[in-house]
């Protein structure tokens, strides 16, 4: 657990870095939420199907995603899963049970529940997990699926990560109800308070909670107290809207992933050494330069078959490269 | 497995398989021979018209599969249910009401695919608003039909998350005004989802509902949602407008891999046909042939093609043979019978119950100009509601509706 919080951290780091050197377009790190979303992870089995906000790569991560997949998808390059289509951080896994992350806040919580649903018509031992953030405990998709995983009772657990901001809104201006779990309450859905940072207590909650949810075929929810230590995105700022010495003392006093190291070197399983070792391994497994995915793959998932109409819009488009080579860019094959 | 029809009268000349195949996936592109049974145009007399029998049979095309009963519409609407074939005694198939052929549908499919699954609100036990699911809850259990709280959003959202790990629902829209609560959920995700994760996930659904101007039903449940999905990439859109095409359609559109909106109409639910007793499917992307002409073409779809008949009863006796088109298929538009339609009367009227700005007559309109405008003898025209919420009041609704002597004008006009 330890190693993929590490590299998660690694991780978000190369690639917001490579953001603001301009070699991709967009990124969101998930620094200060490691133990959420690797210890969740842990937690579950590799049946359980994730839905995904859009800051848990470590789910993936730990799930058996490589570096270079990540890299694959940031680029947009023709190895990427999703084939060039989505901004980056969108990854998507099939066979990983990780659900495409899509831009839209808080569609992915009732998607959660009709797959749990789904699993619970085809008696599966597995549950649906869906993550969000305080944020999108606002939109309308919210209440109802809660609501609705509650009256069908699915097997799908809610993790909440309210890790205080939406973007540049606390929470304080977001709801002033008393935090998530009650909202939970609300809607006749078991809740729990955890905090996120405590590796080893997200652990034990979502372990208990899958339990419950796979035996008893209900829904929980369980809200995970965290701070989001790094900006929204890289289009974002964060030190414009709270003190930077707030930022740092979470960053510093409260990250999980050192307070999850200093348990493990205590018990004495982990020391300096492999500390340093580990941190240099992960920086030298990404590759950058790959093709691009080429032009008919704009075209193709739109349906399963390409229609009439695609086709020959495809056509059009084709033509027009053609005839104007120096307009586009060179290295996108057709 | 293609259906067979046995023909009855004198205007079949071959048997042959009408129905598409029932694969799976309806594959995009391959032109089946699929010609749907076309409609008998003898009808019976009736107190409020005096008929002229025409002699409409003799024109059909070689295709036609027999003798249906023609439901002769006072208004263009079904209220009384007129089955009168009594001509020949022993028909094939069996006689059912629009609601019916669709509830059949989705029972087949049910039971033929126990993936398949109904949501909506109040489609359990209570059968739907409509009747359409009445008794599935009984035989499939709770669990396949599943009453939904009043969250649109929420409850197309779950639909798509059962989709796309392996359920086939089918959600229910009480009305389809309704669906624009879930516009998020059927643009964003619904219609982008297989293709911004490449291919992994893909979204079998059908969405459903009734929709169009009803009886008065006021300006919120008279909407034509087929103008503002018609741009969503990833979806595709049918509108049934018979029992026979309702239940093929619904049957099609549940076995198809692609997510489907199909789109019904409040006032047709009472029409009653007699359809096969045998297993079929209607195309997703085909367009039904109702009456072959040579003046004029004339694309409509839903409740209009009633109108339209109508007035096509009106023109034939002035002397006009239009071929009316039930387009059926509203994304894609099959232009390959619309155009060689297009190339054979050069003139096209769109008849059409969409409002005129950013309606389904104005894609057509559209799409024919780019691509037929050299068979054009005439600029086309849109017959369409206006830009207006439909009004409560009867004599106003009726009058934002398209109807028959509108239509009949309209032809006289192209025609010049």
């Amino acid at each position: 657990m330890y190693s993929n919080m590490v590299t998660l951290q690694t991780l978000d780091t190369i690639f917001y870095e490579a953001q603001r050197q301009g070699r991709i377009s967009f990124y969101v790190t998930s620094i200060g939420e490691e133990a959420i979303n690797i210890a969740s992870a842990a937690a579950l089995t590799s049946d359980d199907i994730v839905f995904p906000q859009y800051r848990e790569p470590g789910v993936l991560l730990w799930r058996g995603f490589t570096l270079q997949e990540f890299a694959n998808q940031c680029f947009g390059n023709k190895a990427d899963y999703g084939k060039g289509r989505q901004m980056p951080i969108h990854y998507g896994s099939n066979k990983l049970n990780y659900f495409t992350v899509a831009s839209t806040i808080a569609t992915q919580i009732p998607h959660a529940v009709g797959a749990a649903y789904s699993l619970k018509m085809d008696k599966k031992d597995a549950c649906a997990v869906t993550y969000f953030g305080d944020g999108g405990t606002s939109e309308g998709d919210f209440h109802a699926a809660m609501n609705f995983a509650a009256v069908t009772e699915s097997p799908v657990i809610f993790i909440c990560r309210n890790n205080g901001w939406a973007i540049s809104t606390p929470t304080s201006d977001q709801f002033r109800s008393d935090g998530i779990a009650v909202r939970g309450q609300a809607y006749g859905v078991r809740s729990i308070r955890v905090d996120g940072n405590d590796a080893l207590a997200m652990y034990s909650a979502v372990h208990s909670a899958r339990h419950m949810a796979v035996n008893e075929h209900r829904p929980i929810l369980i809200e995970a107290v965290t701070y989001r230590v790094g900006h929204h995105s890289t289009s974002d700022d964060s030190t414009k809207y709270r003190p930077a010495n707030e930022i740092e003392w979470w960053r510093m006093a409260r990250d999980p992933v050192t307070r999850f190291r200093k348990w493990i070197e205590i018990n004495g399983w982990w020391g300096s050494e492999a500390e340093s070792q580990l941190r240099s391994s992960i920086r030298s497994q990404i590759a950058e330069r790959a093709e691009k995915p080429p032009v008919n793959d704009l075209f193709t998932d739109v349906y399963d078959n390409i229609p009439s109409n695609l086709r020959e819009q495809e056509k059009l488009l084709k033509e027009t490269i053609n005839r104007h080579p120096k307009d586009y860019p060179a290295d996108v094959p057709i | 497995m293609a259906a067979t029809f046995h023909g009855v009268g004198a205007t079949v000349a071959a048997l042959s398989s009408s129905s598409s195949s029932s694969s799976p996936s309806n594959s995009f592109g391959s032109k089946k021979l699929l010609s749907s049974p076309s409609r008998s145009f003898s009808v019976r007399k009736r107190a409020s018209f005096t008929m002229v029998r025409s002699e409409g049979s003799m024109n059909f095309d070689l295709n036609s599969k027999g003798r249906r009963a023609q439901q002769l519409i006072a208004n263009a609407v079904a209220t009384k249910a007129d089955s009168s074939p009594a001509s020949s005694s022993s028909k094939p198939g069996h006689e059912l009401l629009l609601f019916e052929a669709l509830r059949e549908g989705l029972e087949e499919e049910m039971e033929r695919d126990p993936r398949v699954c109904v949501m909506g609100e109040d489609v359990g036990h209570y059968g739907g608003s409509y009747k359409v699911t009445k008794g599935l809850a009984t035989k499939f259990g709770d669990l396949r039909v599943l009453d939904t709280p009043i969250a649109e959003n929420s409850f197309t959202g779950m639909g798509i998350g059962a989709a796309m790990t392996g359920l086939r629902p089918v959600v229910e829209g009480m009305n389809m005004g309704f669906l624009l609560l879930a516009f998020n959920q059927i643009s964003n995700n619904c219609g982008m989802l297989h293709y911004t994760s490449g291919g992994q996930f893909t979204i079998p659904i059908v969405i459903r509902g009734p929709g169009g101007v009803g009886r008065q039903l006021g300006a919120e449940h008279s909407q034509r949602l087929e103008s503002y999905f018609q741009s969503i990439p990833g979806i595709q859109m049918v509108a049934c407008s018979t029992p026979y095409n309702a239940k093929g359609l619904m049957k099609a559109a549940i076995r198809s891999e692609n997510p489907v909106i199909l789109f019904e109409h409040v006032l047709l639910y009472n029409l009653k046909e007699r359809i096969p007793d045998e297993d079929y499917i209607c195309n997703l992307e085909e367009a039904e042939m109702v009456r072959p002409g040579e003046h004029v073409t004339i694309l409509t779809y839903s409740r209009m093609r009633y109108h339209v008949m109508q007035a096509a009863k009106t023109l034939v006796n002035k002397g006009y043979d239009p071929e009316v088109i039930d387009i059926r298929s509203l994304k894609p538009f099959d232009l390959y019978t619309i155009g060689n339609s297009v190339k054979k009367t050069h003139r096209v009227l769109i008849v059409e119950e969409c409002m005129r700005t950013g309606g389904i007559g104005a894609s057509l309109i559209a799409a024919i100009t780019e691509n037929f405008n050299d068979y054009l003898d005439a600029p086309i025209m849109c017959l369409s509601s206006q830009d207006v919420p439909t009004p409560y009041a009867g004599t106003l609704e009726e009058w934002t509706v398209v109807q028959p002597a509108q239509i009949v004008a309209a032809v006289e006009q192209l025609c010049q």
